[in-house]
């Protein structure tokens, strides 16, 4: 089933090209050697940022990930100040120098924030999200804004008012979605590290569908101050990367309390930046005693072959590196998708409600205030936002409530328990990120059924509010060099640590696959 | 008058942030005008300081009221004057400029979050016991959702299911002028909620406008059981609500400014029928007397409907009332229940009360109205004064430090009710505004008591304390008021006045007794008002009868 795996010792390092010796320490993170590499003097921010804009504009018109990026000099001269800053020996952030992609759900005051949406058309909000301001305040430099499916509801980016971005590994086919744009931008090369954010997949499918890493936190771990809301109880801002560090690292600059959201968490986020040590220096079984949970009900019917032999061995290499594997059952996992969709949609019909002609998008001229928000409403929202509003509007319904909001309350709380009953005897859990690999673009459109079957594997896990973290484990056929699967690592709340270190040693010492898409594969270190 | 102010500001304010005029050929929304409508002023209500209720006049026909029975419920909305609103940082004051306390929190940008303000459950927990509720340990808000321009997220934030405070009761005391008595009428619930916004109507344009200062100001809704039965008892009740908050300080509970807000829910039923009769809801009460009025107006309406055999006619409805033409017209009718699909706020986690929060809130509230005005009745006051005393939080401490001074109890509420509170009333100031002290008045009292001055030179000497201030001791050396006592030296007086005045002193002998006051006159001009009149009396009788 395993279409061709190149057989490379090591994961090369995206940015070789950019340096004149190939850095050996740390191996696998492009931030911690963008930081080496600019406090030594080896290279500038303004090469650096250079070489990624060369090419975000040559793939860009294949892929359009972005809905918007200022203009190179805007971006450059952000690079150069940080290279007058290093010039000046002043102390530089940990994100210094870190080209970021940023989810168009994500407000930023610098640049039009839509959520892919035709009413936030050029919406500029009059401030930057939390984790936006981090990303700032510690040095990175954000090159635009990626493309979505329209308020973050689909799974292809097929969803957004503007454009649907390409997969890197096949221009035919979806990125995955709703931050498909984010995913395919950290594939192709055209950033570092992308935000995104995942309500019931919308990081962890597309990172499976392009390849790359993805992390959905722990609900309440991220501040959403600022994340354009679809499902409150359920969103969270999530991080991208090429690699599990890259991605940690990402997350642990965003996370953490924040005065502006009322359901951030007062915890610490220990820095696991320590966990990210050299293939070179693990023992021989570094995860010796670790449990392992593999989720029966993941594996099943109607996951496709290719998904399921190559998470059975990344199961088996978590076995290789002393992990003790068991089968477990969630007997509540079919029932986690309905729940999800009443609960997703009926949030989302009260978040949405704002949009109502007054304040946002073209200015309408109506005879009576009912008609001027069914014109602008009926106008304004594409199709699939319109069947949620639908959907959440029915469900919340005098005489309905009970039976689709409350009954799907229920079986969250049940979904929560038979989570936490699974880890009381597992260290993480693992599973699929998606059922399949990436569509072929049109696949899915016109049967959204189909489309919301594909959120199995990851709505569970927002229904419980828990960490998971996908990877790439292998392949299927497809394209001109493969499709990359990801396996998905479930934790334990706020145990975001435990993932990323497992996720890296699994990184490291998972031999024989690279995950750089054929797109830029010549020009990123091939 | 608002109207006026407010127009022609249509683009002004908005700086960065997104357009939030809206366009509308006709307006089908125009009720939100109302109010700006011109009604008793504020400072009329305040400046008067009986409780306004006491000047009702109108009552609908007592003969059909015999046969029939109304049942009223309110609700109230009250504001509460936290220094930020519910949700954000934004401060608000009321008569702004519009849309300059506004942040991406209470105008409901996308990506916006609200983050409750802790001195909201303060005073809502202040109001529940004060109530003298239950308070929900465990309480949470929900979204109540509907469209409207001057609600920016399309769904307000309250608590639906589960109140913070709910089953109490408020003890009323009616005024005497309308036989008295007093009543004790049950609360429904008290829960929390923000405010929305205010449309702005231009008066020929095409368009509305919208001001969203007020959205997102901390209100708490308390509703009543349906216990009240009269528009005094419902006016009452209202003005009750009004000192409480007042008394606990957490709302200006100023009707005029929308701080306090009631609507009335009304029906009318034969008497002795158990059955609710139809239900109709009046809005637009800007005063206690609009309250009252419109009650009694609407009693006799529906009762004149079931006496002529059209109690159909009676519908569940929202009902206007004009104060104009002193009637409630019908402003919608009800199609239906509506329906705000209400779910848990997710962006907000519960709200969670400790027993011992509440017990160091409960603790440090002040004396209530309620148990003001017993003490008041305990301390021998007419049922009159204890009403007006207790009657504004300020007064009140300004009686209970008199008192507390060591002033007689009845002297003190005499000069409070008394030319205190003509005083104000002519100047339209609050007690608070009066340069006179509550030591002062104690003095004062102390000194007529004591006899060093007259109750006239009193009276004079007080209006000066509370125009200008100063001591009662001060002003009688600077105005030599020191009354004199001293029999001898009156004695002096009314010598040199009979030897001044010996015409008439011989008539008066000659049995003119009626002169004597023309005596007592002089004597008292020549003391230049200082003698003790009843001294003086006594030395003059003494002197004119002295046969010799």
């Amino acid at each position: 089933m395993l279409s061709s795996p190149r057989l490379l010792r090591h994961h090369l390092p995206p940015l070789q090209c950019c340096f004149t010796t190939a850095p050996t320490q740390p191996p696998s993170s492009q931030i911690l050697t963008i930081k080496k590499a600019l406090l030594s003097g080896e290279t500038t921010s303004v090469d650096l940022t250079s070489a990624f804009l060369r090419r975000l504009r040559r793939t860009e018109p294949h892929l359009k990930s972005f809905l918007y990026t200022p203009s190179d000099q805007t971006i450059l001269q952000q690079a150069q100040e940080l290279d007058n800053r290093i010039q000046n020996n002043e102390p530089l952030g940990p994100l210094a120098g870190v080209v970021v992609a940023v989810k168009d759900n994500i407000c930023t005051c610098d640049m039009p924030s839509t959520a892919g949406s035709r009413l936030l058309e050029n919406y500029r909000p009059p401030f930057d999200a939390t984790a936006v301001r981090k990303l700032k305040e510690k040095g990175a430099i954000i090159v635009g804004k990626t493309n979505m499916d329209e308020f973050g509801m689909g799974s292809t980016t097929e969803g957004s008012a503007f454009q649907v971005t390409a997969n890197p590994w096949d221009l035919s086919r979806v990125p995955g979605g709703s931050s498909g744009g984010s995913a395919a931008a950290v594939s192709a090369r055209q950033c570092v590290v992308s935000l995104g954010s995942d309500t019931g997949g919308s990081v962890r499918q597309p990172a499976s569908f392009c390849g790359v890493v993805g992390l959905k936190p722990t609900y309440g771990r991220v501040s959403r101050y600022g994340l354009v809301a679809y499902a409150s109880s359920l969103d969270v801002i999530g991080c991208f990367g090429s690699s599990v560090a890259d991605t940690g690292i990402l997350f642990h600059a965003i996370s953490g309390h924040d005065k502006f959201d009322a359901t951030s968490s007062k915890r610490d986020v220990p820095d696991p930046t320590s966990q990210f040590i050299a293939n070179d220096y693990l023992v021989s079984k570094p995860l010796k005693g670790l449990r392992v949970g593999v989720i029966r009900e993941t594996l099943q019917d109607g996951v496709d072959p290719a998904v399921v032999s190559s998470v059975n061995s990344a199961t088996s290499h978590l076995e290789d590196l002393g992990c003790v594997i068991s089968e477990v059952s969630l007997p509540s996992f079919a029932l986690g998708l309905p729940a999800y969709y009443i609960l997703a949609s009926s949030e989302s019909s009260s978040n949405l409600s704002r949009y109502d002609g007054v304040r946002y998008g073209k200015q309408l001229f109506a005879d009576e205030l009912n008609s001027l928000y069914r014109n602008f409403r009926a106008n304004g929202f594409g199709s699939e936002v319109k069947r949620r509003i639908l959907m959440g509007t029915y469900a919340l319904s005098a005489g309905y409530y009970d039976a689709y909001y409350k009954r799907a309350q229920q079986v969250r709380t049940i979904v929560q328990k038979s989570f936490r009953d699974a880890l009381d005897r597992n260290d993480i859990l693992i599973s699929p990120a998606a059922p399949s690999v990436a569509y072929e673009i049109g696949e899915k459109k016109d049967d959204p059924l189909a489309m919301y079957a594909g959120d199995i594997m990851t709505v569970n896990v927002n229904l419980a509010g828990l960490p998971a973290l996908v990877l790439p484990c292998g392949f299927a056929n497809g394209g001109s060099s493969g499709l990359p699967v990801g396996c998905q690592m479930i934790g334990g709340a706020f145990d975001e640590e435990k993932l990323l270190k497992i996720g890296h040693i699994f990184e490291q010492t998972l031999e024989g696959y690279n995950f750089v898409p054929p797109l830029v594969a010549d020009e990123v270190g091939c | 008058m608002a109207l006026t102010f407010f127009r022609g500001v249509q683009t002004r304010p908005l700086l960065s942030y997104p357009s939030i005029y809206f366009a509308l050929r006709k307006h089908n929304v125009s009720y939100c005008n109302m109010q700006n409508t011109q009604l008793e002023t504020t400072e009329r209500q305040e400046g008067q300081l009986k409780g306004s209720t006491r000047e009702i006049h109108s009552k609908p026909h007592d003969k059909l009221l015999k046969d029939f029975e109304a049942v009223i419920g309110i609700e109230t909305h009250v504001q509460l004057s936290t220094q930020t609103k519910a949700f954000c940082s934004c401060p608000y004051n009321y008569g702004a400029a519009p849309n300059t306390s506004i942040c991406p929190v209470c105008m409901g940008l996308p990506g916006a979050l609200p983050v409750l303000n802790s001195k909201v459950i303060e005073a809502a927990v202040k109001v529940g016991l004060a109530l003298n509720c239950s308070l929900s340990l465990d309480s949470k808000f929900d979204r109540k959702q509907y469209f409207y321009p001057d609600l920016p997220k399309g769904y307000q934030i309250s608590q639906f299911d589960v109140p913070i405070a709910s089953s109490g009761s408020l003890d009323v005391d009616l005024p005497v002028e309308y036989g008295g008595g007093h009543r004790r009428f049950g609360i429904t619930r008290v829960h929390m909620e923000e405010d929305a916004g205010k449309l702005l109507h231009t008066g020929s344009g095409n368009y509305s406008q919208v001001d969203l200062n007020r959205a997102g100001v901390p209100l708490l809704e308390i509703v009543s059981e349906p216990d009240m039965r009269t528009g005094i008892e419902a006016a009452e009740y209202a003005a009750e609500i009004q000192r409480l908050v007042r008394y606990l300080d957490v709302s200006n509970g100023n009707m005029q400014e929308g701080s306090l807000r009631c609507d009335v829910n009304i029906s009318v039923r034969p008497t002795g029928q158990q059955e609710f009769g139809t239900k109709v809801e009046i809005k637009n009460l800007n005063s206690f007397s609009s309250v009252s009025r419109a009650i009694d107006y609407e009693i006799s309406r529906q009762v004149d409907l079931h006496t002529q055999g059209l109690a159909d006619q009676i519908v569940q409805e929202t009902r206007l009332w004009e104060e104009g033409s002193q009637k409630t017209i019908t402003m919608r009718k009800k199609e239906g229940l509506a329906d705000y699909r209400y779910f848990p706020e997710p962006d907000l986690p519960g709200v969670t009360l400790s027993e011992e929060y509440i017990n160091s809130i409960g603790s440090s509230l002040p004396e209530l109205p309620e148990t003001k005005r017993r003490r008041y009745e305990n301390m021998g006051l007419s049922m009159q004064d204890v009403l007006f005393l207790a009657n504004d939080i300020t007064v009140a401490k300004f009686f209970d430090a008199t008192i507390a001074g060591g002033a007689d109890v009845k002297l003190a509420a005499n000069w409070i009710m008394g030319d205190i509170a003509a005083y104000m009333k002519n100047a339209k100031v609050s007690i608070s505004d009066i340069k006179l002290s509550s030591e002062e008045l104690c003095e004062l009292i102390a000194s007529i008591k004591g006899g060093t001055i007259s109750g006239k030179m009193g009276k004079e000497i007080l209006f000066e304390l509370m125009a200008k201030g100063g001591t009662v001791k001060g002003l009688i050396k600077d105005k030599d008021l020191v009354q004199i006592v001293d029999p001898v030296e009156i004695e002096k007086i009314v010598d040199k006045v009979l030897a001044d005045n010996p015409k008439q002193l011989e008539q008066y002998r000659g049995g003119k007794t009626k002169l004597q006051g023309f005596f007592a006159g002089q004597v008292m001009k020549e003391s230049k008002g200082k003698a003790n009149p009843k001294l003086l009396n006594q030395i003059l009788l003494q002197k004119l009868n002295a046969t010799s």
